[in-house]
């Protein structure tokens, strides 16, 4: 018996690098067992939460299944792991999961440093200030004096310095280790300013006495870029999770949604036809079916529904396009043409 | 004897005159209990105050000012401008997710299978004057993990699906909660017996290995074991050797309780005389038959409250599962915080206060029941 067990202990401990590497390609595996294991937060309102029937919804929830839609036609046929913000890339390194979509922000350390991959920007966040309506303040700059709430020890606490401080503004920091604490905190009037990333902001807003006595500024005092991101190495994986977010920019941006998909497919604009796989044969370039796209925006939708539909202006967070609209009204959602 | 006339012959009862006003019913009593001196009046009006104003906003929370229907957070908000009360249309939208976590909604059947059959197999092997004895505790051993096990995981014969498996990782809320303490409660009871005895054994290697288990485990925190569990020992693994999380959950919690238990059942060997093992050998028993028939019921006997203050312990550290990732039922309240459709003011509280009454209706039940069985096993000890 321990003759048997002692080359695989010693197997084990060396070959845990080893094995995942040596695989078949993600594709070829997501093939084969049928559905994308998807790392999403354990919770972050409109971009990826379990809602009380218990189904993941948000933003990156929909990436995860549009790529599903893409490589099945069934945007069911994915799964998804709630990651902490510590364990999320050893999850995605270790082949735990396929796909990273959990509101990651796009660093060149990740991306160069840790073997990952950024596909794209699913949405442009940044921090951003929060601050009462009759406190009559309309821009960040006549802050000047004002209490700060934030959480202890990250870098939002950091970025608050520098900015004052570039500004010349005096400034005090009322420091929380929870985000509940300093939401109650803000909501109790022990400070002037609510400072976290903007679409945090939007969703702690909810959990105020009075959400509408409440603005946000329109100063955005840092860059957060969160996109999906998939192990570096497989070209193959990368190029579906790029182009599943590219398609959905690009439907948006060519009028075709969930709704018109079928009647689009007779439509005469070429760059549709390309798209929807009438003309060309562009989704066998990606290892995929030619109607991958048609199967995103079919069971998904495209970006804009997307988005309206988690984040958006109807739902409870209210959150407008602003930046993430696309570059032709004024923001900076890009997508490369399908061609 | 002269004058006999004078004498007054009292020929029936003085008519028994009722106690003073002031000592019987209920202003007696508070006169004696309540406000019997300064001191005891003055802590009786702090005690009422205090009483007044934790129970007063409490009731004005949970009761007065509660939402109890609504579709959306809209029905939860705070009206002009105060504070609302508890948002329990929140907790019935979630209440399924609370019990059964993810599991999928058209196989949630089997679970309610699961905990009727428990609370069924339940009742009256906790009820001593039940008949059948034997074949409940059979039942309840044995058949009712095999049967739960295939229902809740799912039960596929030669590739025919007879029930769809259903992994241990959409597992959540009471269902998880319940599993962890249900399996610990009851394979720990018999581990820890066997350690104690073990601890007590002449029997040197016995002996050794029941210590170096019973202060390993009582020396590491539980967060740890939980944490090694789910980190550590996959790495240790073979490659492609996957070991249920739950299952490592299972296993860590119920080591962890049985080296709590050996010591209180240790304690209660301990407390029997020297001369019951005499007696009993002197009647020719053999280990085993003096154990079973003779010390052993004495000493669990008197440690039945340091045995279900471990079970009311083991019950409430599950909630340190979340840190591994699973989704017990505290850790299924705190996951709904993040819902938008349902974010209000209050939403926190009330999911804080649905699980302080879950925790409590459970701990408060087996602690009674505790009480009932010392109760009525007190022969011979009660003072």
């Amino acid at each position: 018996m321990s003759k048997k067990i002692l080359p695989l202990v010693l197997g084990a401990a060396m070959g845990v690098a080893a094995t995942t590497a040596a695989g078949a390609t993600t594709l070829e595996d997501v093939k084969a067992k049928g559905f994308i294991q998807c790392g999403v937060s354990q919770g972050l309102p409109g971009f990826s939460n379990p809602d009380a029937q218990g189904n993941w919804t948000g933003l990156d929830v929909d990436l995860c299944r549009a790529m599903a839609a893409a490589v099945f036609g069934d945007a069911s046929a994915v799964k998804f792991t709630p990651l902490s913000a510590k364990e999320r890339f050893t999850a995605l390194q270790s082949g735990e999961v396929d796909v990273l979509s959990r509101n990651t922000t796009w660093t060149m350390s990740r991306d160069t440093q840790l073997g990952l991959n950024f596909a794209g920007v699913n949405y442009y966040d940044g921090q951003g200030f929060m601050v009462r309506k009759d406190l009559g303040v309309t821009s960040a700059l006549e802050l000047s004096g004002a209490s700060v709430c934030t959480n202890t020890g990250t870098t939002t606490e950091l970025n608050v310095a520098d900015y004052f401080r570039a500004n010349n503004m005096p400034y005090e920091i009322v420091a929380f280790e929870k985000a509940d604490e300093v939401v109650a905190a803000y909501d109790a009037g022990r400070c002037d300013v609510y400072t976290t990333d903007a679409s945090g902001l939007y969703a702690q807003r909810l959990k105020l006495t009075n959400p509408g006595d409440h603005m946000v500024l329109p100063e955005i005092i840092s860059k957060e870029p969160l996109g999906p991101v998939v192990r570096q190495g497989d070209d193959e994986w990368f190029n579906v999770a790029k182009w599943t977010l590219n398609a959905m920019i690009n439907a948006e941006e060519l009028g075709v949604t969930s709704e018109n998909v079928d009647n689009m497919k007779s439509s005469d604009n070429p760059s549709v036809k390309r798209m929807l796989g009438v003309e060309g044969a562009f989704g066998e370039g990606i290892g995929l079916s030619n109607d991958w796209a048609y199967n995103i925006i079919k069971n998904v939708g495209n970006y804009e529904e997307t988005f309206n539909a988690n984040v958006g202006p109807d739902t409870p967070l209210g959150i407008s396009r602003g930046v993430n609209a696309l570059w032709s009204n004024g923001g900076f959602l890009y997508a490369p043409p399908i061609r | 004897m002269a004058n006999s006339d004078t004498f007054q012959i009292r020929t029936e009862e003085a008519p028994l005159l009722p106690a003073p006003v002031s000592t019987t019913g209920v202003i007696g009593w508070m006169r004696k209990n309540l406000f019997s001196s300064i001191s005891n009046t003055i802590l009786t009006i702090i005690g009422i105050w205090l009483a007044y104003s934790i129970i007063a906003p409490f009731i004005q929370f949970a009761f007065v000012d509660a939402v109890w229907t609504g579709e959306n957070r809209e029905a939860c908000l705070p009206q002009d401008g105060g504070h609302s009360g508890a948002c329990w249309a929140y907790v019935e939208a979630y209440f399924p997710q609370f019990i059964y976590g993810r599991y999928p909604t058209d196989q949630t059947w089997r679970v309610d299978i699961v905990f009727a059959l428990f609370a069924l197999l339940l009742v009256p092997l906790a009820i001593p004057s039940a008949p059948f004895k034997r074949t409940n505790a059979i039942l309840f051993l044995v058949v009712l993990p095999i049967v739960s096990y295939f229902l809740l995981t799912g039960l596929v014969i030669g590739g025919a699906v007879v029930l769809p498996i259903v992994e241990t990782a959409v597992w959540g809320g009471l269902l998880v909660t319940m599993v962890i303490a249900v399996t610990g409660i009851v394979a720990s009871l018999p581990l820890g017996i066997a350690l104690a005895l073990g601890r007590r054994s002449k029997m040197p290697i016995i002996k050794l290995v029941s210590i170096i288990f019973i202060e390993f485990w009582r020396g590491v925190p539980l967060i740890t074991v939980l944490f090694m569990s789910s980190v550590m020992l996959p790495l240790f693994l073979p490659e492609g050797v996957t070991f249920d999380k739950l299952l490592r959950v299972l296993i860590g919690v119920t080591l962890f309780s049985a080296a709590y238990m050996a010591e209180v059942v240790r304690g209660g060997l301990q407390a029997i005389p020297k001369g019951q093992y005499e007696g009993a050998m002197a009647l020719g028993l053999r280990f085993w038959p003096m154990m079973y028939l003779i010390i052993l019921p004495q000493a669990l006997k008197l440690v039945i409250p340091g045995i279900v203050n471990t079970f009311i312990g083991l019950f409430k550290d599950t909630t340190l599962v979340l840190i591994v990732g699973m989704f017990d039922l505290l850790g299924q309240i705190q996951s709904s915080f993040t819902d938008p459709t349902w974010s209000t003011p209050s939403q926190g509280h009330t999911g804080y206060l649905f699980a302080a009454i879950v925790f409590f209706v459970f701990c408060f039940g087996m602690s009674r029941y505790s009480i009932f069985m010392e109760k009525k096993l007190h022969t011979g000890h009660k003072r």
